[in-house]
């Protein structure tokens, strides 16, 4: 499609260009379950924006949507102000989407150095995959000396980091991801979400899901409150950190 | 005796190795056994003699059996990987999403389908795979490896060689991998999973193709019902070795091989056949996820 007429279609629908991604009331159903019921949200470039939420509420099929795995039956999603809706999700990390889903999902038999190669798989520039994978290394000391180990192997917060890693292989623009902290120890937790705060100095776009609602809104610009498949809240991260409403729901005080 | 056997059923087994991997791939990558596997090795075997037809009529019936065989190699590995990967597209693939009974039973289709297509186009009687080697060999004290032999381990050993390094060094052999062990991670880190279902139906089809032509010059006959029994036993050793693991597949096919000829040697001969079936019986008692196999975990 031509530059100027994806140009006029992003400004018909009124999109700022510092808009990454934009959902427009999407609505998602596995069968007759409804699992989003219209949910619409914006990010803009290198904003960390956070979905939070109990279980159940739609978090990871909002990811999943995004990520084309599952197709929104309603709605539309625009990324960079083009509707993705047709897009494999081949297509979709292509053109700059990277998921870090939930379970971790390392390939458990692929070596360490594997797994990550599979996270560029998308790419051909030899020369610029492999200072990525020095640049994960730095980012990941403890990944460069288990590279030849079996992903399975790894501890749950190696894990983890292995599936930042990957995801960062595909040299994404906006990266999702869902519950990384889940699982891991205390301070683990910290060493992960010190890592999500460094990879925003990049020219990376972040979407967080989680439940730890607390460090999510202490490292995100802005966040969404998703309850049963709607967004009922949305504010800057530190005005939802102060919400007595999310204080009661989602931050346990 | 024990060493004439060993041959022997290294032999076989070799072959089994061969058609099992197409079992096996399959299976690691979209869960389901392919029956109709079994017709593509049938098919190879035809295609062989095929091959030597065209360059008997073409007049070249007269150059080295080596070219003729490789000629026979290439031909039948090619058409047979054609023929997987069309029946993946055609009869598997419109059924990815359907309950697990439905690709199956269409793999049955498939297959009869092939078989009744041979016997019609070809005939129901016997065919002889021509003669390209003198069936002597060397003595080793008192048993014998014939020049069929030597060549069928080899290229064997070669096939699988080959098809180690393809999985595990290539970029294409680690996505295989990769979507066997996760397919909806592959969908999320940008792999074309139906390029590498393609590729593994291409890959065992080829590798069957290679098998069919190997027995047909072994036994010198083939028929269009002897995918049926091949292929059984090579699903056989797939699941000994533990289904879905490719190396695992070379040693069932191996030890099935191996079993088959020593229980026909010391045993019985007339029982050969039923050998395989009693160790699937018992793997499936006693170690149902097979010799390298791994529990099968839930997935999500």
């Amino acid at each position: 499609m031509p530059a100027l007429y994806l140009d006029i279609v992003g400004k018909k629908r009124g999109v700022n260009n510092n808009i990454i991604l934009k959902l427009e009331d999407v609505k998602t159903s596995y069968g007759r379950i409804e699992a989003l019921k219209g949910i619409s949200l914006f990010l803009r470039k290198r904003e960390i924006v956070t979905l939070i939420g109990a279980n159940g509420a739609g978090k990871t099929t909002t990811l999943m949507t995004i990520c084309g795995i599952v197709k929104n039956s309603g709605g539309h999603i625009l990324f960079d102000g083009e509707d993705i809706k047709e897009a494999s999700p081949q297509k979709l990390v292509r053109r700059g989407i990277s998921q870090v889903p939930e379970g971790r999902r390392i390939f458990p038999r692929l070596s360490v150095i594997e797994n990550l190669e599979m996270g560029a798989f998308i790419r051909n520039d030899r020369a610029g995959i492999r200072s990525d994978l020095e640049r994960v290394y730095s980012l990941f000391p403890i990944l460069r000396e288990r590279r030849k180990q079996k992903g399975g192997t790894l501890s749950g917060g190696e894990q983890q980091m292995l599936a930042i890693g990957r995801a960062l292989m595909a040299r994404p623009r906006l990266l999702l991801l869902d519950e990384p902290s889940l699982g891991l120890a205390p301070m683990l937790v910290e060493q992960i979400f010190r890592i999500i705060e460094e990879i925003k100095q990049g020219e990376v776009t972040i979407l967080l899901v989680e439940q730890n609602a607390k460090k999510a809104l202490s490292c995100a610009d802005r966040g969404y409150v998703l309850e049963n498949g709607l967004i009922t809240l949305e504010d800057t991260a530190s005005r939802l950190l102060e919400n007595e409403k999310v204080k009661a729901s989602y931050l346990g005080a | 005796m024990f060493l004439q056997q060993l041959i022997n059923g290294l032999t076989v087994g070799s072959v089994y190795a061969l058609i099992a991997i197409g079992y096996t791939m399959v299976y690691g990558i979209l869960e389901f056994i392919n029956f109709a596997h079994g017709e593509i090795y049938m098919l190879g075997a035809y295609l062989g003699i095929i091959a030597i037809g065209l360059l008997t009529a073409m007049g070249l019936g007269n150059s080295s059996a080596f070219l003729l065989l490789a000629f026979a190699f290439i031909f039948a590995m090619v058409f047979c990987a054609f023929y997987g990967v069309t029946i993946e597209r055609l009869a598997y693939r419109p059924l990815r999403r359907a309950p697990r009974l439905a690709p199956l039973l269409s793999a049955l289709g498939v297959s009869i389908f092939l078989q009744n297509f041979v016997m019609v186009t070809q005939g129901t009687r016997n065919k002889v795979f021509p003669q390209l080697f003198a069936q002597n060999g060397f003595d080793l004290g008192n048993a014998k490896i014939t020049y069929i032999q030597i060549m069928i381990l080899v290229t064997s050993i070669l096939l699988m060689v080959g098809l180690t390094l393809f999985v595990n060094k290539t970029k294409m052999g680690k996505a295989m991998r990769a979507t066997s062990q996760d397919q909806k991670m592959a969908y999320l880190v940008g792999i074309d999973v139906n390029r590498v279902i393609s590729v593994t139906f291409l890959i065992g089809s080829a590798l069957g193709a290679a098998a069919g032509v190997m027995v047909a010059l072994y036994y010198g006959l083939v028929n269009f019902h002897i995918g049926y029994t091949a292929g059984l036993k090579a699903f056989t050793a797939a699941v000994l070795g533990g289904i879905g693991n490719i190396p695992g597949a070379m040693l069932g096919g191996i030890i099935l091989g191996l079993v088959e000829s020593l229980g026909a040697g010391y045993l019985s001969s007339e029982y050969k056949d039923a050998y395989a079936f009693i160790i699937l019986v018992l793997l499936l008692i006693f170690r149902p996820q097979g010799i390298l196999g791994e529990r099968l975990k839930e997935r999500s």
